[in-house]
């Protein structure tokens, strides 16, 4: 499913890299997790007592 | 309005092979950035402070902000659905960075009008255009799963918060090292405005790479082994397509406005009041059982059920379908609403868990409806008609805090207020989930006589010019 088809276009193809894809995801994961990783460490304080 | 031919959207059409999974990243560097919105609590002391001013004039910075999210998008929509998400996503990071600029210009001046025009007039029409920027571009790349894709989006917006939060912290620990992030310590005006400048320009990077990496896809394409058919069998799913100007002509258009405005307004309710709520609700005379940290921890968790429930929920809805979904979100959430107000206060864990479930479900309100558009007018205008449909948004985000602030400011002082007295604005809210639920339960298909002719497509449809770009 990760790579889609084209049906009926002429164009030539293309093949995007898949480590533009993988860096793609790096840049929005990391900082995500940078957040995610902060706000448990915050919310922990709720079942610290 | 033309834009740069770098900017068009025939431009950025896909050549065949193109990785679809290029497009949720592109998506989410523009919603993580605008997510920012949610966390400016982190610095409104400091702005009261050094604006020797109130919480209510520092506050309408983000109401300005929110306000102008909803009319920018209703206004854009349609710009944004003819030029494509590149011309979007690059005028959301021009205007969202350079509201941040202007903002901490006011910062530095003391001018607070300064701060309003930056952050709440710029920053909102960023907001607005980058909110909507992606949707129909990623409704459009995955027919196959439209709740999976715009959920990871919203997720994104979400999920904005939970990084500039900690991030605004440690950049004012870092502009200003007597401000260490602790309650009791608040940063200078001077940390805020660097903290501004840095933002601004953090962001105006990140939603750039976003906007230089987004493709459309060709008008005829579609996803390996996806049958629209399969699609169109189910309730509610049109493939006909409905333009945005006609869909405010539908009573489906509405009542989806009712039932947004109202999951939105219940879900403000809680978030709104989130660390005094949990404090007043175990409150024994004068102190509470629950203290500031294990609130500001309660917060936190609320954050994660937010930005979870987009993702999980929004996925869950291309399964189970979109009216069901919202089915689930008002009517088992006007249950759990029921509880919290009954039973909310016996023990933290259930007050915990309530919320938590509840704000999960305003969450996945926020990222099912631009699948839900789609299943109910087709592909053709939905981010103009998703654009429209966000004035629920800011009409929520006026009357949320109004119902809960009303009614809290009608019971007694801040620091004294019980459980019971949260009772009538959660059966408020209960009363608004039952209206929306009712709303949902009356959306029907859309009548043919609002349908487009036949050969009309998605914008998409537009020649294709050179080949230019890098991995099309």
């Amino acid at each position: 499913m990760s790579t889609p088809q084209h049906a009926g276009d002429q164009k030539a193809t293309t093949h995007t890299p898949t480590a533009l894809v993988a860096f793609a995801w790096a840049l929005v994961g990391v900082p995500l997790a940078y957040g995610l990783y902060n706000t448990v460490k915050a919310a922990s304080a709720l079942f610290g007592g | 309005m033309a834009v740069p031919s770098f900017l068009a959207r025939e431009r950025i059409i896909a050549r065949p092979g193109f990785n679809r999974w290029l497009i949720p990243p592109a998506a989410l560097a523009v919603h993580l950035c605008i997510g920012q919105a949610y966390a400016t609590s982190v610095y409104k002391a400091a702005l009261v402070s050094h604006f020797e001013s109130s919480l209510t004039a520092i506050g309408i910075i983000f109401s300005i902000a929110i306000v102008m999210l909803g009319l920018s998008a209703a206004v854009f929509g349609t710009w944004v659905d003819k030029n494509g998400p590149r011309a979007a996503m690059f005028t959301a990071a021009c205007f969202w960075s350079a509201g941040f600029l202007v903002g901490a210009l006011g910062i530095s001046t003391e001018q607070l009008w300064l701060v309003y025009l930056g952050y709440g007039v710029l920053g909102g029409i960023g907001l607005g255009i980058g909110y909507i920027s992606p949707v129909s571009t990623l409704i459009k790349w995955f027919p196959d799963r439209p709740g999976l894709a715009t959920g990871m989006a919203i997720m994104g917006f979400g999920g904005g918060a939970l990084i500039a939060s900690p991030l605004s912290r440690q950049l004012m620990n870092w502009y200003d090292p007597t401000y260490d992030g602790t309650v009791g310590t608040t940063p200078t005006g001077a940390a805020v405005a660097q903290l501004f400048v840095t933002l601004g320009l953090v962001y105006l990077v990140f939603m750039m790479f976003g906007a230089f990496i987004v493709r459309v896809p060709a008008p005829d394409w579609r996803p390996d082994g996806f049958d629209p058919s399969a699609v169109k069998a189910k309730s509610l799913v049109t493939t006909e397509n409905v333009s945005a100007n006609n869909a405010i002509k539908t009573p489906q258009f509405w009542l989806l406005w009712t039932v947004l405005f109202c999951n939105v307004t219940a879900g403000i309710g809680i978030l709104e009041q989130a660390a005094p709520m949990i404090q007043d609700f175990f409150r024994n005379g004068e102190t509470s059982t629950v203290v500031a940290a294990t609130a500001a921890g309660f917060v936190g968790l609320l954050s994660l059920f937010n930005m979870a429930g987009r993702f999980v929920w929004s996925t869950t809805s291309d399964y189970i379908g979109r009216k069901p979904i919202y089915m689930v979100y008002l009517g088992v959430g006007l249950v759990l609403y029921v509880l919290l107000a009954t039973v909310g206060s016996t023990a933290t864990w259930v007050f915990v868990i309530l919320a938590a479930i509840i704000i999960s479900f305003y969450g996945g309100g926020f990222a099912t409806v631009p699948a839900y558009l789609r299943d109910l007018f087709g592909t053709y205008q939905v981010g103009a008609i998703h654009g429209r449909l966000l004035t629920a948004w800011a009409a929520a985000g006026i009357a949320g805090p109004l119902i809960i602030n009303g009614v809290l400011d009608a019971r007694g002082t801040p620091g004294q207020l019980t459980a019971g007295d949260y009772r009538p604005a959660l059966f408020i809210m209960v009363g608004l989930l039952a209206v929306g639920f009712i709303a949902n339960l009356m959306i029907k298909p859309v009548a043919e006589k609002w349908f487009e002719p036949k050969n009309t497509d998605a914008p998409t449809t537009a020649s294709t010019t050179g080949d230019r770009s890098l991995s099309r």
